[in-house]
């Protein structure tokens, strides 16, 4: 490297670029087009799918589809308990997984392996698979509401966060970034008569960013998709999310404009809590993945 | 201080008006129209009025995407969480009616006096719904088109046959102005193929499964009539004569009117934009005779009561209520299908004598037939699909149709016979 | 873990249950109670709705879904025993379905279709399967599985060789090739059916484009022998990012001394990938090849979205169908035969990844 001359190098540099974002256009052309899309009466949409304009916001351009979305379904509504639910499942999740994976880490106990060992063979199992005998057994647990006490937790918000807060994935991400930390540094404390709860708290939480942003993201853009359960057990549109809203625009002929409109809107949160994430989310995959 | 004694006397005010409300007692519905406005405005009237009519219910709505209002259903009655008021597909409703799910509609005698068949939801000797409206199907045309090619009106006595009308087809065709003689629909995947497309079946002399019994579909859907039925559907595909599956959902909505398809099988519903697009030149026709006379599919969305209903008695009144011809009418009116009875189809702009769209209600009233009316219909629907659209892809016609047989036969065979 | 230290500190019988029993409870509770039912339910004839009684049914469900026979069926000849020829000039065979619906003399055939045939020796050898939907259900969830794998894991290892250079405005690049990862898989979905679209898709304009119009439309989705590679393509396309990621971790951690060493050894590019970089990577690249089995073998939304498993069943998946039969069909315990399968397939496969990682460790 050191022999390149400066003009090549320049070269070199430029060509690198190139690469970088001619490679940058294949992954982001189909969001470009969903938002350029949106701002399109859906006549002009459907001809300009087949060329460059997909991508151009050119023609008879307007904010028209949102408002006509937003008359169409209650999308604040959908995206307040699409937030709502995905915050806090994914805020408890964080705090009951890593917990649990301090313990499978750290700490030394009977039947241990093995439970570990079944944590992640739950990782095979697909949702679709097992939605309804789901369905069956969250029926049938009690629940104290304003009304009082009743059994059955249909209709509500805790029947779409209690059921995802423990999860395999990421309870293994944890496990595998636990074991990576210096052991000494648990020694140490133990030995100066911390208790684990105080270890975990103390010692191990705050240098264990990275894993929780990691967590949090992959949590949350699992928990925001969702769809075939709300679908199960959100009867009343008050507790409706965003996936589930779609299906309010898939009318007979589909207003493809609207739909966009409600894409960009549903997908903008996510990008947002990605792009704050991001930073420690590089990192720290970047430490999960050295063990394997 | 002031300010806020006069607050509380407020809340305490709407309170008292809340609980006066109260006295009511709350009946659940259910309806599939969500993301519809136009349609819920109407349902938003008739509940106003009935809650405003009587002091012993208060129906509240609750509404789905249409796309999923099945499964939720299905969930909710797993878990025992049905409303009171449901609505229903009709050709679903022997399903529900079946599992216990709906209950027999209350209603008082002479209610259904003068009710197109099709909007009757009966199995097992009871009525468990009742539709406020029902849809019908016909090929849209234009008169001009018909007339340059030299191509025969149809007439209800008189339709086209099988010959004839794979004779136009190939006529359109070869004048390369459209890029397809017939739009079929295959966008419309779901319920659409077994209403739309099983009709033709039944012209053939073949049929989803054998009414006689109910507990088979050997013969009826893989019999000689089936066959032919089959090879015929083929061609149309084979010969480019109408998109398959793979068409595109934007162009099944504006390829007619934009003049991509020459013809169109098309419902009511989709008939108001047409006429306001063609105006004079919009015909719609009826379906050919394939040999057992012309024939289009029958029920619409309905309206029952949930088995587990404590107010049976309630729902039902609710839903004799919505029954009456203005609403039927209004209904019509909002979303263009075809009013339940002739006295709303007169109040109606769409459906009156001399109304743009009266030709449907005379094809309702003379084509219409019943989709297979047994519980194993639901899951024998999804078999007919999957053979039409394979057989639209080229799979071979005794072989498709012989899958699907066995399909509905170890459907109902699982399900002890579905009861008959 | 053998200094008496380490071992005297980390054995808390107590504690450890303690903290781990949240977890425990949820995931008993949430997960592995439903999957137990499930796994219980297939051995019934559980309807979703149904007023009849649940039964014991053995393993009938599987017996259903697994059924396979081979028929071999001579060409038809006449009077004479003369071989009967068709149109072509080749052999005429009696249809299949005259052995295999109703006919007495044959009652292991009664209700098979078939799967896939060859002519040998001029006998039509046809194999036969009682689910056929299920078998191909079955391969191509292998097929998808051993496409996607590897391709989707090679090229992640290259843009995340790409994107792993010390330049200004790196992170940007980063950010949008991870950005497929963001959108849920339903949107990118429906978003590439416009892209694939058989008339005016962006797919055909483009290659149309670049062969200047030799490239003739394909209906991506709509035809039998492109269906899957689509659904391949734009699979791997959305979730590329996510193990570019991990890849990049691995190469992160391969120490810069190793790289200065072989410069001073004159090595090549390639020599440097081949003795150092891969070397470095062995973890990484199980973890990735490990979760990327795991996604691929849930293959089910870009189906439901996309092509709903046709055309003529090129896109089955065994997910798709147990959720069609478990939900649409109403078929709740045929629906769970399958997702037992599909566990024990996916169990197999990981615990002999699993075994060969070790073998070579």
């Amino acid at each position: 490297m050191a022999a390149v001359k400066p003009a090549n190098r320049g070269v070199n540099l430029w060509l690198r670029y190139t690469l970088l974002t001619f490679v940058a256009l294949i992954f982001i052309f189909p969001i470009v087009f969903m938002v350029v899309s949106s701002l399109k009466p859906d006549q002009q949409l459907l001809v300009d799918t087949g060329s460059l304009r997909a991508f151009l916001p050119v023609g008879d351009i307007s904010l028209n589809n949102y408002f006509e979305a937003f008359e169409r379904a209650p999308v604040g509504l959908f995206i307040f308990n699409s937030i709502l639910i995905t915050g806090v499942t994914v805020a408890l999740s964080l705090f009951v997984c890593s917990f649990g994976a301090f313990s499978f880490a750290f700490l030394k106990w009977r039947g241990r392996d093995v439970i570990l060992a079944i944590i992640i063979a739950t990782l095979i199992v697909p949702f679709e698979t097992i939605a309804i005998p789901m369905l069956l057994v969250v029926n049938n647990l009690p629940m104290v509401s304003s009304s009082g006490f009743k059994i059955g937790w249909l209709n509500s918000y805790q029947v779409q966060i209690v059921p995802f807060i423990a999860d395999g994935l990421t309870i293994f991400l944890f496990v595998q970034y636990f074991r990576d930390l210096p052991r000494e540094l648990i020694e140490a404390a133990r030995i100066d008569g911390a208790s684990w709860l105080q270890i975990y708290r103390r010692v191990i939480v705050p240098i264990s960013g990275p894993v929780f942003a990691t967590a949090a993201i992959l949590k949350f853009l699992a928990m925001y998709n969702q769809y075939l359960w709300p679908l199960m057990v959100a009867q009343s549109e008050q507790y409706r999310p965003v996936m589930v809203g779609l299906q309010y625009f898939f009318q007979l002929n589909v207003a493809w404009g609207e739909v966009m409109a409600y894409l960009t809107v549903i997908t903008l949160p996510v990008l947002v809590f990605y792009l704050f994430l991001q930073r420690a989310f590089i990192a720290s995959i970047a430490s999960t993945g050295i063990k394997g | 201080m002031n300010k806020l004694t006069l607050f509380g006397g407020a809340v305490v005010l709407s309170t008292l008006l809340a609980s006066t409300a109260m006295a009511q007692t709350e009946l659940s519905m259910w309806y599939h129209g969500a993301g519809n406005p136009n349609e819920l405005e109407v349902l938003d009237v008739i509940i106003d009025d009935f809650n405003g009519s009587q002091s012993d219910w208060n129906v509240v709505l609750e509404k789905f995407p249409q796309e999923s209002y099945n499964e939720s259903v299905v969930a909710a009655a797993l878990a025992g969480n049905l409303p009171d008021i449901i609505d229903v597909d009709g050709p679903v409703m022997p399903n529900w009616a079946w599992a216990g799910y709906m209950a027999p509609l209350e209603l008082s005698d002479g209610a259904l006096d003068g009710f197109l068949p099709g909007a009757i939801g009966e199995w097992n000797g009871n009525i468990y719904s009742v539709g406020l409206w029902d849809a019908g199907l016909a090929i849209f045309a234009r008169k001009s088109v018909l007339e340059a090619n030299d191509i025969r009106v149809p007439t209800l006595d008189n339709p086209w046959n099988e010959a004839e009308f794979d004779a136009l087809l190939l006529k359109l065709q070869a004048t390369g102005d459209f890029d397809f003689a017939i739009d079929m629909g295959m966008a419309w995947t779901g319920e659409w193929y077994p209403y739309a497309f099983s009709p033709f079946l039944q012209s053939f002399g073949g049929d989803i499964m054998d009414r006689s019994t109910y507990k088979t579909a050997e013969g009826a859907l893989n019999g000689d009539a089936a066959i032919a039925f089959g090879e015929w559907w083929q061609a149309l595909f084979a010969r480019d004569l109408s998109p398959g599956t793979s068409q595109d959902g934007a162009d099944r909505g504006s390829g007619f009117l934009e003049g991509k398809y020459a013809l169109q099988w098309n419902g009511n519903w989709a008939a108001l934009p047409a006429l306001e697009k063609f105006g004079d030149d919009m015909l719609f026709l009826p379906a050919p005779d394939f040999g057992n006379g012309p024939r289009i599919g029958a029920a619409s969305w309905q309206f029952g009561v949930s088995a587990s209903s404590e107010n049976q008695d309630g729902a039902s009144a609710f839903i004799e209520f919505a029954m009456q011809d203005k609403y039927l009418a209004q209904f019509s009116d909002a979303i263009g299908l075809i009013p339940a009875t002739a006295a709303a189809a007169a109040m109606s702009k769409n459906y009156k004598s001399g109304g743009p769209l009266e030709v449907f209600f005379g094809l309702s009233e003379n084509q219409a037939t019943l989709r297979p009316v047994t519980p194993g219909y639901v899951v024998a629907a999804l078999d007919f699909e999957k053979a039409m659209a394979d057989i639209a892809n080229g799979a071979d016609v005794p072989d498709a149709l012989d899958a699907a047989v066995d399909a509905i036969n170890s459907d109902i065979e699982k399900n002890s016979g579905y009861g008959f | 873990m053998s200094t008496p230290v380490r071992s005297k500190l980390s054995s808390a019988t107590g504690a450890g249950w303690g903290m781990a029993a949240p977890v425990i409870g949820l995931l008993s509770l949430f997960l592995i109670f439903p999957f137990i039912l499930a796994f219980a339910l297939s051995f019934t004839n559980q309807r979703l709705i149904s007023p009849n009684p649940t039964e014991f049914i053995g393993m009938r469900n599987f017996e259903q879904l697994l059924g396979l026979n081979v028929l071999i069926i001579e060409p038809e000849r006449d009077g004479a025993g003369e071989l009967v020829r068709n149109d072509a000039g080749e052999p005429a065979y009696p249809r299949v379905r005259t052995f295999t619906r109703n006919n007495p003399d044959y009652p292991q055939y009664q209700g098979m279709r078939e799967w896939f045939a060859w002519n040998f020796r001029g006998d039509r050898i046809v194999f036969l399967a009682s689910d056929v939907i299920f078998m191909r259900a079955l391969t191509n969830t292998f097929l998808f599985v051993a496409v996607v794998a590897p391709v989707q894991g090679g090229l992640a290892l290259l843009l995340a060789l790409l994107i792993n250079q010390k330049l200004r405005g790196i992170n940007v690049y980063r950010a949008i090739y991870f950005m497929p990862v963001v959108v849920s898989i339903v949107v990118v979905s429906l978003l590439w059916r416009f892209i694939y679209d058989g008339n005016d898709g962006l797919l055909n304009n483009i290659l149309s484009g670049l062969t200047f119009g030799a490239f003739k439309p394909v209906d991506w989705l709509g035809e039998y022998g492109t269906a899957l590679g689509a659904i391949m393509g734009m699979s791997i396309w959305q979730a590329v990012g996510f193990h570019m990621v991990i890849w990049l971790s691995g190469l992160q951690t391969i120490p810069e001394t190793l790289y200065e060493a072989a410069d001073i050894e004159g090595a090549t590019a390639t020599q440097k990938f081949r003795y150092v970089t891969w070397p470095g990577l062995r973890n990484t690249a199980v973890l990735v090849l490990i979760v990327i089995t795991m996604q691929a073998f849930a293959l089910f939304a870009q189906i439901d979205v996309m092509t709903r498993g046709g055309p003529l069943d090129s896109t089955q998946t065994l997910v798709f169908q147990a959720v069609i039969r478990g939900y649409e069909k109403q078929d709740i315990s045929g629906g769970s035969a399958i997702s037992v399968i599909l566990f024990l397939i996916v169990l197999s496969v990981s615990l002999l990844q699993r075994y060969l990682v070790r073998t070579k460790n």
